[in-house]
């Protein structure tokens, strides 16, 4: 029971950091750079994945026992694209603002390579507990990463958080920051400094443990 | 001296060589830009001063940052942190906020050098790439330009603006010359644009000293002179071309040549080494290629100037020149490769 | 990545006959369709009164002292109000004050901006000869320069009482003064003028058509309880 509940928490885990889909595998980039212009974009369109990613995660896993794995691909993408259909309409009916600045990138979601990605490797070969837990995971390491980039990119380029104005009116917005080059740059600097920790870090165990040898 | 040479020199042929060194060029492009640069400083005062200061101490800062601690001394030696940020000072406007030449100087070092892993493997010209991510992220403060006749000691509230604000100048606005023939249909008189008591970036107004470096680093030995010369060239018969179809309309040839950034990019960042053609007919493309752009964009693009990204985007394509352009190995068939 | 592999799929079902991965991709198409039709269905309704809200909103604003507005387009060479089952492309907005007498038509126009297509839509009085509002719907126009086409209220305003004779120009700021020119926003000189041309391209498009003033299609009874509120 303890083996069970502690492997439900990594594969929760697992995604936010040591696995995360945009700054480890690098997954997800279109609509990574597409619509991080601002925090509530970038939430929206995280939520929107998250519900396409957990829904199908679950079906698949469900279903995996009737899906022959010659068309398995093709019946990934027809779960997949249903989920995203429903998102895509939902929004329009719910939030008609954030379909609006969303726009064509909400039926993209279904190009989302992270999404067919998780129904190959693991919903397809896992129990429904743990797809659904992993792909929540996914999902949030998913909505991390584009909040991250959207919070950066919104602060510099536009002087705001969420809409909230932070320097007073008096903030030269960077211009660069809220257009795609701004999108590269800064992925590209946080995805420097993710790897700077990561070596870091390594570099501090090795260390630790050539002490505790030396030292036993 | 410390002991970096071993005692027994082993080396290939050929074993006469130029007593050239990375530094020794740097500092006769520094030579050749004194001229200009004072000029610029006398024309536009001490705020132009303080901009070109910002941009040298934001490239030479962030070089320290991000030089490894064994490479930190010859870097920083070599002079081409400095040259950077001095050649980027120089096509910033005179009224810009320090704060933003700062960040220009550090973006220059950062994505247009350490990132590419030092002097030599950049793709593209480092100071462009900051000019260009000035312009992008602050296209107002970077179009902003004031005239050349003010006293020496005009200070301008715009270059003390406190980081992360700008404060927009009226008044003592002016346009450029390329601003004032795209948008006014104005024609600067020629001695203005050789002299440089125009409106534009510190360092690009005078055509008389920008030539004047130019022919002493000709002479010294620094520059392939056939990039300037198929660049200018190029530029003198298109514009010559379009003005036979309507003089009215598109600027005479040498106007085109005087006015704008082309004489400083031409002469001080397209002739790069690092990030210009090897071989002398990859350097005459990549002139011709650079020549035509200028003229396509100024002419018949949304902008006033071209330079910049004429430069950067033959820059890109230096690789693919270079590798069109080898010459045959002796002994090889036409068509063999490697 | 590690991944856990549990549930491994015996060797024996590795190659089913044809006939069952056709049947069970249809039947996946088959529900996938089924889950589509019914939240198109349940979203239908408030999707279209969003719609119509929104288009509301902005014939109002274009079209000051408007309330009530019903779509018109040509049929047989006629001004006549839209109904139900006519295409609705190509038609403009008829706006009615109060006592329901005929104010102005909101045209929406498009055409290529800076970066993208520019959709608007703008009030035009046909007694005055005048452009009365105008309003951008999309743009992708560059954040900071391009999109003050509908954020600098001064660029807004100026579509506001602006002359259509002989044709509306664009002039670089403090260089114009007549009725019919429109300030450039400074920086944004080609959005500016996209959105100028595009209302006068709409203008050469519709004006001539439009019915003389006077005769202009009464408010239908029937849209009253579609636009009513």
């Amino acid at each position: 029971m303890i083996e069970s509940e502690n492997q439900d928490y990594n594969e929760l885990i697992k995604g936010i950091w040591r696995d995360n889909p945009v700054f480890v595998q690098v997954l997800g980039m279109c609509p990574m750079l597409a619509v991080t212009n601002s925090a509530i974009n970038a939430i929206a369109m995280g939520m929107a994945t998250l519900f396409v990613l957990v829904g199908s995660s679950f079906l698949v896993a469900t279903f995996k026992k009737w899906i022959p794995k010659q068309i398995r691909i093709s019946c990934f993408i027809i779960i997949i694209a249903t989920f995203v259909t429903v998102a895509d309409y939902t929004l329009l009916a719910l939030i008609p603002t954030v379909h609006k600045e969303l726009g064509a990138f909400i039926p993209l979601i279904v190009a989302n390579c992270m999404i067919l990605g998780r129904q190959e490797a693991f919903a397809s070969k896992n129990t429904v507990r743990l797809a659904v837990m992993d792909a929540l995971g996914m999902s949030a390491g998913f909505v991390f990463a584009l909040f991250t980039l959207g919070a950066v990119r919104e602060i510099l380029g536009s002087g705001s958080l969420f809409g909230v104005d932070l320097f007073g009116g008096a903030f030269e917005p960077w211009i660069i920051m809220i257009l795609p080059p701004g999108g590269f740059l800064t992925l590209g600097l946080i995805l420097f400094f993710f790897n700077w920790v990561t070596h870091r870090r390594e570099i501090f165990l090795e260390r630790v443990a050539e002490a505790e040898r030396s030292g036993s | 001296m410390k002991q970096r040479d071993p005692e027994l020199l082993l080396q290939h042929a050929p074993f006469l060589r130029e007593g050239k060194t990375t530094p020794s060029v740097m500092v006769d492009v520094l030579i050749a830009l004194v001229p200009a640069t004072l000029a610029g400083l006398w024309y536009f005062g001490i705020g132009a001063f303080l901009v070109v200061m910002a941009s040298i101490l934001g490239a030479v800062l962030t070089e320290v940052a991000f030089i490894s601690k064994q490479h930190r001394g010859e870097s920083l030696l070599d002079g081409s942190g400095l040259l950077t940020g001095l050649l980027l000072g120089l096509t910033l406007p005179p009224a810009l906020p320090m704060w933003m030449a700062f960040i220009g100087g550090a973006v220059a070092i950062g994505l247009g050098k350490v990132i590419w892993g030092g002097l030599g493997n950049n793709l593209f010209n480092p100071a462009l790439v900051g000019r260009a991510f000035l312009l992008a992220t602050f296209p107002i403060a970077m179009t902003t330009w004031t005239t050349a006749d003010e006293s020496f000691w005009t200070f301008r509230a715009s270059n003390f603006d406190i980081p992360f604000t700008y404060t927009e100048i009226d008044g003592v606005t002016a346009a450029t010359p390329l601003g004032l023939l795209k948008f006014d249909q104005e024609v600067t008189p020629l001695s203005d644009l050789f002299m440089g008591t125009t409106a534009g970036s510190i360092g690009e107004t005078s055509g008389l000293l920008l030539i004047l470096g130019g022919v002493y680093l000709f002479f010294r030995r620094d520059l392939d002179w056939r990039i300037p010369v198929s660049i200018l060239v190029t530029v003198l018969i298109f514009s010559g071309i379009l003005g036979l179809f309507d003089a009215e309309r598109f600027p005479a040839p040498l106007f085109s040549v005087f006015s704008g950034g082309l004489l400083l990019g031409t002469i001080y960042m397209a002739t790069d080494p690092v990030t210009s053609p090897t071989t002398p007919l990859g350097t005459w493309i990549f002139g011709i290629g650079v020549g035509l752009l200028v003229i396509l964009i100024r002419v018949f693009g949304g902008m006033p100037e071209g330079v910049m990204y004429s430069i950067l985007l033959m820059n890109a394509a230096t690789p693919l020149i270079d590798r069109f352009t080898q010459p045959r190995v002796f002994g090889h068939l036409r068509g063999d490769r490697d | 990545m590690t991944e856990i592999i549990t549930a491994n799929r015996p060797d024996a079902e590795a190659d089913p006959p044809p006939i069952r991965l056709i049947a069970t991709l249809a039947l996946a198409g088959l529900i996938s369709g089924v889950a589509i039709v019914g939240i198109f269905e349940a979203t239908f309704e408030t999707i279209a009164v969003n719609k119509a809200r929104e288009l509301r909103a902005a014939v109002f604003k274009v079209l000051p002292g408007v309330s009530q507005m019903q779509e018109l387009t040509y049929a047989d060479e006629q001004l006549v109000p839209v109904t139900e089952g006519m295409s609705s492309e190509n038609s403009i907005y008829a706006g009615y004050d109060k006592e329901l007498n005929f104010v102005g038509y909101a045209i929406p126009g498009e055409g290529p901006g800076f970066q993208d297509t520019i959709k608007l839509l703008y009030g035009y009085i046909p007694a005055d000869r005048k452009v009365m509002g105008m309003e951008v719907l999309e743009s992708r126009e560059t954040p900071g320069l391009g999109d003050k086409i509908y954020k600098d209220d001064v660029f807004v305003g100026s579509f506001r009482d602006l002359p259509i004779d002989p044709i509306i120009e664009v002039v670089k700021k403090g260089r114009g003064g007549k009725d019919n020119q429109v300030d450039a926003i400074t920086g944004a000189t080609i959005s500016s003028r996209a959105v100028v041309r595009i209302i006068n391209e709409n203008n050469a498009k519709w004006l001539d058509n439009l019915p003389s003033p006077g005769s202009e299609p009464g408010l239908r009874v029937e849209t009253n309880e579609v636009v009513h509120d």
